[in-house]
């Protein structure tokens, strides 16, 4: 069992399973094949990343440095979570960016999604944690690997 | 009370506690909640008051998207500087469909682009030829000039306006662009700052010959991912003067750093604007360092996976202009495909080709003879979004080849060098 403690940007008590990206998410291709197919799962199809390449994110906690791309980034982080198929939590080992940033706010405000998001969790959590692990998360920014 | 950190002027605190309305409240608070993520301590004027959006298509599935338009309709608020949008996915005149792929475009993909374009029409677009994700060149004057502060999305449009034009903005995403253009104020923090325009990587171009612009580009993009760079070496293929042919090569550049990374603004030394008027002191303490060589480039060529379901196969469509062609580039491909025919002793190109460039672009070339030298070699342009029509499951039908790294990055077309797709789309065999 390891603990880190990170900024909460949108937060929550979660526990559940883990799917991690070593390398930044590309927000739009990881989410359009199944936001345009109506899916009830979302199936990561970004080619370029093979960390989650065809794994179901919806319902776990999303580790990543960051996310990367086009622009659409919040706009399909909002769109998903609208669609109640979103990762439950984003948990980021660097500083949030802008686009992931965005998405969690329109989510929030406009969405009232529940969706969690803790950023500055360390290089160590993200070489800790691995896809599969179950991870408690806890209102104050502490997410445990268990 | 404010809950947030963000220190406001009396003008936006009214704002926000509702003075103008419940909508402009919020989005207002949508670009506070935003900026206190990122430690701004205040709201700063957008000073290039037209707007660049990052959303030109009504995918049916995007209902936040468009019941986020009816509030803000509803509540009576739009951009007042009016605002340039993203390519529309559509042309049916220009980009040829089957009867099945119109059919999913219209009724399953796209079905609700007529409804969504009224939105966009209601909150400030400023006329039915500004779908362009290339808004800043000439002929589409949506151009801010250096040091304006903007309120924009769409990945290409901002890594270009700060790097090539000097503007400042941070790389919004869809929806806060538009909140920016209609309170007329966006969070100061990132590539506003003179702190936040400071590169952390010194990149060394050593190739023998000037670089592919959208393979160099995508490798950039890769090892910085969000951070700047600050480019050595590239003045010695592209000159110290930001001519069109220049221009050009640094939009398809930084096109492929934004989307194969997350670059919102490059300095290229000796060329673009803020280099050359503050050279090394836009470079932050403990630079990390990235040798690109002509190996390195090959590396990165080689490491692009080709998603057609049949490798082997030669490709049967063809998208040149992602981003859209400037009016130069389209005048050059126009001269490169009309010589490579005539050299394969060809009339028409061997594979559909279809070049892609902004309204007002392709409204200025149709004046020329050139636009009948392309038409005449079976090629076609339009001004859709090439990664708009490959959004349809059916374009899987389809071996798509691009130039575009961006378009390899979000589509399961297939790369290839300028050089190369020339001669697949005009029939030169290999070696020659």
């Amino acid at each position: 069992m390891k603990q880190f403690k990170g900024r909460v940007l949108a937060g929550g008590n979660w526990k559940g399973e883990a799917v991690v990206s070593h390398q930044g998410v590309n927000t739009l291709a990881t989410f359009q094949k199944s936001a345009l197919k109506n899916a009830k799962q979302v199936y990561a199809s970004d080619q370029n990343n093979p960390d989650i390449y065809e794994k179901n994110i919806t319902g776990k906690a999303l580790c990543l440095p960051i996310t990367i791309g086009s622009t659409t980034g919040g706009l399909v982080i909002q769109t998903v979570c609208a669609m109640k198929i979103n990762p439950a939590a984003f948990l980021f080992s660097q500083h949030i960016d802008s686009l992931a940033a965005s998405g969690i706010v329109l989510a929030r405000i406009w969405e009232n999604s529940p969706v969690i998001a803790i950023d500055q969790l360390g290089d160590e959590f993200l070489n800790t944690v691995k896809t599969g692990d179950t991870l408690e998360i806890s209102e104050d920014g502490t997410v445990t690997v268990l | 009370m404010n809950k947030y950190k963000m220190q406001l002027t009396a003008e936006q605190q009214a704002i926000l506690d509702g003075k103008q309305g419940e909508v402009k409240a919020k989005v207002l608070e949508t670009l506070v909640m935003f900026g206190d993520i990122f430690g701004a301590e205040k709201l700063v004027p957008v000073t290039h008051k037209q707007g660049h959006l990052v959303t030109s298509f009504g995918i049916g599935l995007l209902k936040p998207l468009f019941s986020t338009m009816d509030k803000l309709i509803a509540g009576g608020v739009k951009a007042e500087g009016g605002f340039s949008v993203d390519p529309r996915p559509l042309d049916y005149a220009n980009g040829k469909c089957n009867f099945l792929e119109k059919l999913v475009f219209d009724k399953i993909l796209y079905s609700k682009q007529e409804m969504y374009e009224n939105q966009l029409r209601k909150v400030g677009l400023t006329g039915s030829s500004k779908f362009t994700c290339a808004c800043y060149l000439d002929e589409v004057g949506n151009q801010p000039k250096e040091g304006d502060v903007l309120s924009w999305a769409e990945s290409s449009a901002v890594v270009y306006a700060n790097s090539v034009l000097g503007a400042r903005c941070n790389r919004n995403s869809g929806m806060l662009d538009l909140f920016g253009s209609i309170v007329g104020y966006v969070p100061y923090f990132g590539l506003l700052t003179d702190e936040g325009r400071k590169a952390t990587w010194k990149v060394y171009v050593k190739t023998s010959k000037k670089p592919e612009a959208q393979v160099l580009g995508s490798a950039i993009g890769m090892k910085v991912m969000e951070d700047v760079p600050y480019v050595y070496g590239l003045d010695k293929f592209l000159g110290s003067e930001l001519t069109d042919d220049v221009k050009a090569y640094l939009k398809d550049f930084g096109a492929a750093t934004a989307s194969n990374g997350a670059v919102g603004l490059y300095h290229i030394d000796s060329l673009t604007p803020e280099a050359k008027r503050l050279g090394e002191k836009l470079l932050a303490e403990n630079c990390r360092e990235y040798v690109i060589d002509d190996a390195e480039l090959d590396r990165v060529y080689k490491s692009y996976p080709v998603m057609w379901k049949n490798k082997e196969k030669e490709g049967n469509l063809c998208f040149i202009g992602c981003p859209h062609l400037t009016y130069s580039q389209l005048c050059d491909w126009t001269d490169k495909i009309v010589a490579s025919l005539k050299a394969a002793n060809r009339k028409k190109v061997v594979v559909r080709t279809v070049l892609t460039s902004a309204p007002d672009v392709v409204a200025k070339f149709k004046q020329t003879k050139k636009y009948a030298e392309l038409i005449a070699t079976g090629a076609t342009l339009t001004s859709i979004c090439p990664l708009m029509y490959t959004n349809n499951p059916l374009t899987k039908m389809h071996r798509i080849m691009t130039n575009s790294n961006k378009l390899r990055t979000y589509s399961a077309a297939r790369y290839y060098k300028d050089e190369e797709i020339l001669k697949k789309i005009t029939g030169v065999k290999e070696g020659k």
